[in-house]
């Protein structure tokens, strides 16, 4: 009960994290259809912008100004970069997103150096907030989860509930009948883009001292907020929220079980050894292959339903 | 005529001063092949600067051979694939010495591709310094004649500790964590067998094998590691996977006894400090408070990148380079890789020996323990205020283990 509830808690506040890094860059795809392959990189972005602005006003502006500055860029980006090559189709802007990453990577690499920041924790959160069962939950965490359902609950409110959502929404599914309405359709998607950039950087921000900021953090995340997107339904918000719990709990508590098909098999009586073929293979206890179940989700969510948990696309 | 005698002699004084041996004066260039990005940059980048600052103070007149030595750095981002290319790269540029230490599977694949050039390119020979892979197959079954390990491997490592353990009377369940490639598997092994031996009462509660580099979040360990209610920990994670399984202990709370192999290394001092004086323990062939020479580099080295100087398996590799190259007269590998064998140079702590079956380094082993700074043991790591502090000091031979290796010698 106690190894339960703790590793509830831990599953939940990484998948929250998860959803806070891959909202950003499932909103961006479901109202541009871009596939931002830079998106990864925003969140380092966040994290390094974090890092600077908190060395010299504090955490707490950091944690606005630091997405803002994401946001314009990512603003920029899709101004100057990324409008241009619209026309083009899907896969020019796939390919200005991708070299979009490796510019950001290289950049940081300059301004900030090749091995981590010390970034850390503000001294306000840090230390445990409450202790269960003798383990100590952190301040931290909390506020990670606090803030990623709070931005959540913005989003909803922002896309459906206000006049902005409305013209984003309509947009996004009839252009012409908004732009000849008067609403600069181009404008909105800009606004999409730096908003959807901003988010990551959010992420960057709160995630970067909870973890490591380093060159290698978008590389090391790039991977996993795809398989949210993809897992949750491709442009769908609350998919991707679903998917991020379901990710972060089948990780957390994959890590705890120590089956293998060999123990699972002595159990019925069928004695596996060395000489076995594949041994190997059959050893392999799933607390090990726990960080690659995520990209066996993705296969399999692709094979059997493309469209994901939550996508409204057809097929 | 009294004029040329006196020309004749200084000359020949001269001579005998700087330039008798053919090797004096000459350029020793070493390629250091490491991770310098990705996650393991910020360890690979301190090694870089480590033999680099070393290498620039021992040179000329401070080593016997009297040799320039250069570091020049390749990027491998840990992979052994592009090892390979970073080695061929150094060879293309004219290198004769490589070194490699982050990781044995880069490690081997070099040691591998090493022996073939040798084996192919007579007279281009290639000399590999491992100064940190610990994996035992190294020098046992895979064991080369190209390749000399300056670190004490994990089958020694475990022997000084769990000699060390013996005399813990508290711990008596353990749990392993380590990385899931040769050399964390070799820990969780080698670590199993000792005890066994040594102290057969205690039992393992529990054992992980994690992706190395790829765990961002340690805190699902950290609770099953409280759930099988052990009271120590035993672990050969370094870098990144030691510093967030560090900040996952601290952020639940989980105050265990740690016996580390790489507690001491970049970023993961200042994640201890953030727990506050623990028992956390470090196994290794030496540590940051030793006196004398070293010392100074120490201190030095701190003055000169604020950083901290923890690889000193950087001293003796290029003082038993030197010592080797003085001995053979010569710079070329060929000569030198033969004098290396069973050579004994002086270190830091007592003399060491490259042992000739193996090329193993046989040294002094250290156990020390987390604790804040005091007259004894002033050296802040990474200015935290913290240090590590020896608790026990192991004669070679205590942690010298047997070898299988069966050494084929070139000619």
């Amino acid at each position: 009960m106690e190894f339960f509830t703790i590793s509830l808690l831990n599953g939940i506040s990484y998948g929250l994290l998860l959803f806070m890094l891959s909202s950003g860059l499932t909103l961006i795809f479901s109202m541009m259809g871009v596939l931002n392959f830079a998106h990864a990189s925003f969140y380092m972005l966040g994290a390094y912008f974090g890092f600077t602005v908190t060395e010299w006003l504090g955490f707490w502006p950091a944690l606005v100004l630091a997405p803002l500055g994401v946001g314009v860029l990512g603003a920029v980006f899709e101004r100057y970069g990324l409008r241009r090559v619209h026309k083009f189709g899907h896969v020019p802007e796939l390919l200005i997103t991708f070299g979009m990453s490796y510019i950001i990577l290289e950049l940081v690499q300059l301004v900030w150096g090749r091995s981590s920041v010390d970034y850390r924790v503000p001294q306000a959160l840090d230390g445990p907030l409450f202790t269960l069962f003798g383990t100590q939950f952190p301040m931290y965490r909390a506020f990670m989860m606090g803030v990623a359902l709070a931005m959540l609950a913005a989003l909803w409110l922002l896309l459906t509930r206000t006049r902005i959502g409305l013209v984003i929404q309509a947009a996004l599914s009839h252009p012409e009948m908004a732009e000849a309405l008067g609403h600069n359709v181009p404008r909105v998607f800009m606004l999409v883009f730096g908003g959807g950039c901003a988010l990551a950087g959010l992420a960057g921000v709160i995630g970067g001292n909870a973890f490591v900021t380093e060159p290698g953090m978008a590389v090391s995340v790039g991977g996993i907020i795809f398989v949210v997107v993809v897992v949750g339904g491709m442009g769908s918000l609350g998919g991707a929220f679903l998917a991020s719990l379901l990710i972060g709990l089948v990780q957390t508590f994959a890590v705890a079980i120590d089956v293998s098909v060999v123990s699972m098999l002595q159990g019925a009586g069928v004695l596996l050894t060395e000489q076995t073929p594949g041994y190997a293979l059959w050893k392999l206890k799933l607390s090990q292959v726990a960080p690659i179940l995520p990209y066996l989700f993705l296969v399999l969510m692709l094979i059997f339903r493309p469209k994901g948990l939550m996508g409204t696309r057809e097929e | 005529m009294k004029f040329a005698i006196k020309q004749i002699a200084a000359c020949a004084l001269f001579a005998c001063a700087t330039g008798v041996f053919a090797q004096s004066g000459q350029t020793v260039k070493i390629a250091f092949i490491d991770p310098l990005s990705g996650p393991f940059a910020n360890v690979g980048q301190n090694q870089l600067k480590s033999w680099q600052f070393v290498a620039e103070q021992l040179s000329g007149a401070k080593n016997p051979a009297g040799v320039k030595f250069e570091v020049a750095g390749f990027d491998n981002k840990g992979s052994p694939q592009e090892s390979l290319n970073s080695l061929k790269a150094a060879i293309d540029q004219g290198f004769r010495y490589v070194t490699q230490g982050n990781g044995s599977g880069a490690g081997m694949a070099i040691a591998d591709a090493v022996a073939k050039h040798n084996e192919r390119n007579p007279g281009k020979e290639v000399i590999y310094l491992n100064y940190a892979a610990v994996d035992p197959a190294m020098t046992n079954e895979k064991c080369d004649y190209w390749h000399f390990r300056l670190d004490a491997d994990t089958s020694m490592k475990m022997e000084a500790l769990t000699s060390f353990m013996k005399d813990q009377p508290k711990v008596t369940k353990v749990y392993l964590l380590n990385q899931n490639y040769s050399h964390g598997q070799q820990v969780a092994k080698y670590f199993k067998e000792g005890l066994a031996r040594k102290r057969p009462d205690v039992k393992i509660v529990g054992e992980d094998l994690h992706p190395i580099g790829q765990v961002k979040d340690f805190s699902p360990y950290v609770a099953k590691i409280k759930q099988s209610g052990a009271d120590a920990i035993v672990t050969g994670n370094w870098g990144a996977d030691l510093t967030l399984f560090v900040k996952a202990l601290n952020d639940a709370g989980l105050k265990l006894p740690m016996y580390t192999y790489y507690a001491q290394v970049t970023g993961t001092p200042k994640a201890l400090a953030a727990g506050g004086e623990g028992e956390v323990y470090v196994i290794a062939y030496g540590h940051a408070n030793h006196a004398g020479d070293i010392g100074t580099l120490t201190a030095d080295f701190k003055k000169k990148f604020n950083d901290d100087f923890y690889t000193l398996s950087t001293y003796n590799g290029i003082n038993l380079v030197s010592a080797a190259m003085a001995k053979a007269k010569s710079v070329d590998p060929v000569k030198v890789a033969a004098a290396m064998e069973g050579l004994s140079v002086k270190s830091f702590a007592g003399e060491v020996q490259m042992r000739k079956s193996d090329h193993q380094l046989q040294q002094t082993m250290f156990v020390t323990k987390w604790q804040k700074v005091d007259a004894k043991n002033p050296y802040s790591v990474e200015n935290t205020g913290y240090t590590f502090a020896p608790v026990k000091q192991m004669d070679p031979y205590v942690a010298s283990t047997p070898t299988s290796c069966q050494m084929k010698r070139p000619g």
